[in-house]
């Protein structure tokens, strides 16, 4: 039977759909803040400006960002194969420990930009290797993914408190965190990027993470529509059942395609602790993992749609810090609340609004919904 | 209650910029048995949808019984009278006949009492129309054709007065699909009115009185079925004249390609579907494999594809034996000249998300003409692509399309033309025609005839016998997962009839 909606242009898709969306969100997000007891406006301005006021707070937003990028294309990546990576936060954990592991051996002996590349494949290795056990218990037991890695989260967060605590800690501190890297394992920060596009920076850890995870996006767009394992992936996740069909063999796609989201989402633990902090804390991943299924959902899988999306959800963890220091009625919980209702709305809400928009695309402008489905038999 | 059973007056409905039903007039006398013919996208399901309320038209009026009926909902239409057995059944498989036929209907929160009501009236329904089915049966227990009439034993039971049936016959063996038409005059015995939407012209010269035929969402005609002639609906449905028989000459069979012997296939539960099957195809025949639905074939192609383990048994392609048991892979086939048109192109031969050019290289995407290094030669691969929609007239020929929104017949064609254009030895094709238009089926017809004339192997399974009869140069007869026989082209549809329905015992192999 067809469908009686026909498919959106696909501007309308990736981008109109979003906004209402959004839109939806922080109209109910407002009447929340009105029942607290504050201006919605006043909270909106804040908020806005505590993200993007000035070059200090873009640098802010964009270095969140640079983390949900990361994760969020680890999502993504696994979406396109019709898998669900819920573990970007246990494998983000797990791969800080690759990236302290080198930092911690070459900070006395290699400048940044060899210690760099060298952290960069031991924080995607360890990612991989923490997503490659879930994925082989799904390719050849049949394990189902999302259990595996959510137990897998849990996992990796005990056994960092106990390498915290019991291993990494330099003896005599108290505080359960690596010693700090010397200057061979410190990332340079962009100050110099936005400043050169005329916006004052103080000291802000946005760093050359940043550029990685561009880079990154940019890979994962070619890996996805341009290579013979990105079709295979898609394929795979569409239909199994082609994908058998076609060859391609099953448990080769589960392996391949979670070991590149795990090495995805590894890569986060690059942008805190070389980047920033210059040591690795207990749970400085902070739920990034997490956010990284809200920014593929409402990135619509695409990575040109979730780095918007990671920028957005940085602003909302910038200016919400902002929003929770200046309004006393506001507090962190708050901005999780309208975090939480961005999710809500973009991402499980999804298709809410889209026969509405949909019916509305079609009667303005019929020609712009192209050829209706007329599918299978006797349509 | 006056007047006709149905009336449809300017029924207009448009999706996007398609408009699928325009201008439809439409008067179904009460107590007849009232056709609709036409190809597939001509507008048939959807009219009959706008009828059983999924739909709403844009534009027009449905009277029943010469009132004007508003019906915005399925229920709507139910209580008006209609009742609809879809082609795919609506049917909850683990649930028994009586459970399934009080489903939506129950009357009470506790269903010791409408079970109990249910089944007195199921008597009821079994003596005046003949309906017998074990009413504690399990659906998924009961053979296609008693489905069926589970299904119509729904709509009767909810009272409808007129029934729909859409596509009925594809799933029954010739046996079964004559007891369906008996019991559908039957019902036309005791008052009721029936719509029959099928695209088989035979169907509608056995069992109807009048017969409408739509083109292109339009209504074209309408005759008394006595008046007409099958030639006269092929053309009224095309639009042109058909040649409604497949024009070949002799084979001349060569060397053997394909060697199946002892070949065993049981499915997940275990249940034998293929049972110590053997039989050759040779290069430059057409070897047909006649059955109803369900009797193996499927899992014979399948396990012969690579797509499927088999038990035991052996498998040669070109002399070389293929790991039917092991790890038989659908590529090295691929590689090894098996090309493979699945029965199933919605979920198995195509990707309906996909481009059609996507599809376009489906299995053959790791060939190197497709690809730079790691990367894939989109240039080389959309030039393939249009390539192949000019070759095999694939309408609209746009190779960026979404492949779902490509008619049955033309999705079809793309996936023939990517395993034809290959030039593979041996072509084994599943339900090559099902769901696909009168025009495209002509045209696939003749491209199965060009494979075999050029000295290719064909293995073909159909549901359709007449497609069987007409191409094959050998038909073999399967049924319980045995083949019970051998016939040449000539057979008679009886006689293979009797062997698909396992009347006949199995001959000496």
């Amino acid at each position: 039977m067809s469908t009686p909606f026909a498919k959106l242009p696909r501007w309308a898709d990736y981008g109109l759909i979003p906004v209402v969306n959004l839109v939806v969100a922080f109209l109910v997000a407002g009447v929340v803040v009105l029942l607290v007891g504050e201006n919605p406006l006043d909270a909106a301005g804040i908020l806005v400006k505590g993200a993007f006021g000035s070059g200090q707070n873009i640098a802010y937003t964009l270095f969140y960002a640079t983390n949900f990028i990361f994760t969020g294309l680890a999502v993504a990546v696994a979406f396109h194969c019709g898998l669900f990576n819920i573990g970007g936060e246990g494998q983000a954990y797990i791969a800080g420990l690759g990236v302290v592991v080198v930092c911690l051996s070459f900070d006395a002996v290699l400048p940044w930009w060899l210690t760099f590349p060298l952290a960069i494949l031991a924080a995607a290795a360890m990612g991989a290797l923490w997503a490659l056990i879930p994925a082989y218990l799904q390719a050849k037991r049949g394990s189902h993914i999302v259990i595996t890695t959510i137990m897998f989260n849990f996992i990796a967060a005990s056994v960092m408190v106990y390498l915290l605590v019991d291993v990494l800690k330099p003896a005599g501190s108290m505080a359960p965190q690596t010693r700090d890297f010397l200057e061979g394992a410190q990332l340079p920060k962009l100050k110099w990027m936005l400043e050169a596009l005329g916006l004052s920076v103080r000291s802000a850890p946005l760093n050359l993470s940043f550029l990685l995870a561009l880079v990154m996006a940019f890979l994962v767009w070619v890996l996805i529509w341009r290579t013979r394992l990105g079709y295979e992936m898609r394929t795979y996740g569409f239909s199994p059942k082609a994908a058998r069909y076609a060859g391609i063999s099953e448990s080769r796609m589960i392996i391949v395609t979670m070991m590149i989201s795990g090495g995805l989402a590894g890569m986060m633990a690059m942008n805190p602790i070389m980047g920033d902090q210059h040591h690795m804390t207990l749970d400085f991943v902070a739920g990034a993992g997490f956010v990284g299924i809200a920014v593929a959902l409402m990135g619509r899988s695409h990575p040109f749609g979730i780095v918007p999306a990671a920028i957005l959800f940085g602003a909302l963890y910038q200016g919400g810090a902002e929003l929770a220091f200046e309004m006393p009625n506001i507090s962190r919980d708050m901005i999780v609340i309208i975090q939480g209702l961005v999710i809500l709305f973009a991402g499980a809400l999804e298709h809410m609004f889209r026969p509405a928009v949909q019916t509305l695309f079609a009667s303005i402008s019929p020609r712009s919904m192209g050829v209706p489905a007329a599918k299978g038999e006797g349509a | 209650m006056a007047g006709p059973a149905i009336e449809l007056i300017g029924i207009n409905k448009s999706f996007g910029t398609v408009r699928a039903n325009r201008d439809i007039n439409l008067e179904v006398e009460r107590g007849t048995i009232h056709g609709i013919i036409g190809e597939n996208g001509a507008g048939k399901s959807t009219l009959m949808s706008i009828l059983y309320g999924f739909y709403q038209a844009d534009s027009g009026e449905i009277r029943i019984g010469g009132k004007t009926a508003s019906i915005r909902t399925p229920n709507d239409a139910i209580a008006g009278g209609i009742g609809m057995v879809h082609q795919h059944f609506m049917l909850v498989e683990n649930f028994t006949v009586v459970e399934n036929i009080i489903l939506g209907a129950e009357g009470e929160p506790l269903l010791k009492r409408s079970i109990g009501k249910a089944r007195s009236e199921l008597q009821r329904l079994e003596r005046e129309y003949g309906l017998d089915v074990d009413p504690d049966a399990v659906i998924e227990d009961l053979a296609v054709g008693l489905q069926q009439r589970v299904e119509i034993l729904k709509a009767l039971y909810r009272g409808a007065e007129i029934l729909i049936l859409d596509e009925p016959t594809g799933v029954l063996t010739p046996a079964e699909a004559d007891h369906l038409f008996r019991i559908l005059r039957m019902l036309k015995d005791q008052g009721k009115t029936v719509v029959l939407i099928t695209h088989k012209l035979r169907e509608i010269m056995a069992v109807t009185d009048t017969v409408s035929v739509m083109r292109q969402g339009t209504m074209v005609a309408t005759r008394r079925t006595a008046e007409t002639t099958v030639e006269e609906l092929a053309e009224l449905m095309v639009g042109r004249r058909v040649l409604l028989h497949v024009e070949k000459g002799k084979a001349s069979p060569g060397p053997v390609k394909l060697a199946v012997s002892g070949l065993t296939v049981r499915d997940q539960r275990g249940v034998v579907m293929v049972d110590n099957v053997s039989f050759e195809v040779r290069a430059g025949e057409i070897v047909g494999i006649a059955g109803v639905a369900g009797n193996g074939q499927s899992e014979l192609i399948e396990a012969i594809a690579g797509t499927r383990r088999a038990q035991s048994g052996a498998v040669m392609l070109d002399g070389k034996a293929i790991d039917v048991t092991g790890h038989a892979d659908p590529g090295d086939l691929r590689d090894r000249g098996l090309a493979h048109v699945p029965e199933d192109r919605h979920h198995v031969g195509l990707v309906l998300a996909f481009e059609e050019a996507e599809n376009s290289i489906l299995g053959y995407h790791d060939k190197p003409q497709f690809l730079k290094g790691p990367l894939l030669d989109v240039e080389a691969i959309h030039a393939d692509a249009r390539d192949k929609i000019e070759k095999y007239d694939i309408r609209p020929p746009n190779d960026r399309l979404r492949t779902a929104n490509f008619s049955g017949g033309n999705q079809q064609k793309i996936v023939l033309a990517r395993e034809m254009e290959q030039d593979p030895g041996v072509l084994v094709v599943g339900q090559p025609t099902r769901g696909v238009d009168v025009g495209a089926i002509e045209f696939i017809h003749k491209r199965l005839i060009a494979m075999r004339d050029a000295g290719k192997a064909v293995l073909l399974i159909s549901v359709e016998l007449d497609e069987i009869r007409s191409l094959s140069d050998r038909i073999l007869v399967m049924f319980a997962g045995r083949v019970v026989g051998e016939r040449g082209p000539e057979a008679s549809e009886g006689e293979l009839g009797l062997l698909m329905a396992g009347v006949v015992k199995q001959e000496a192999a």
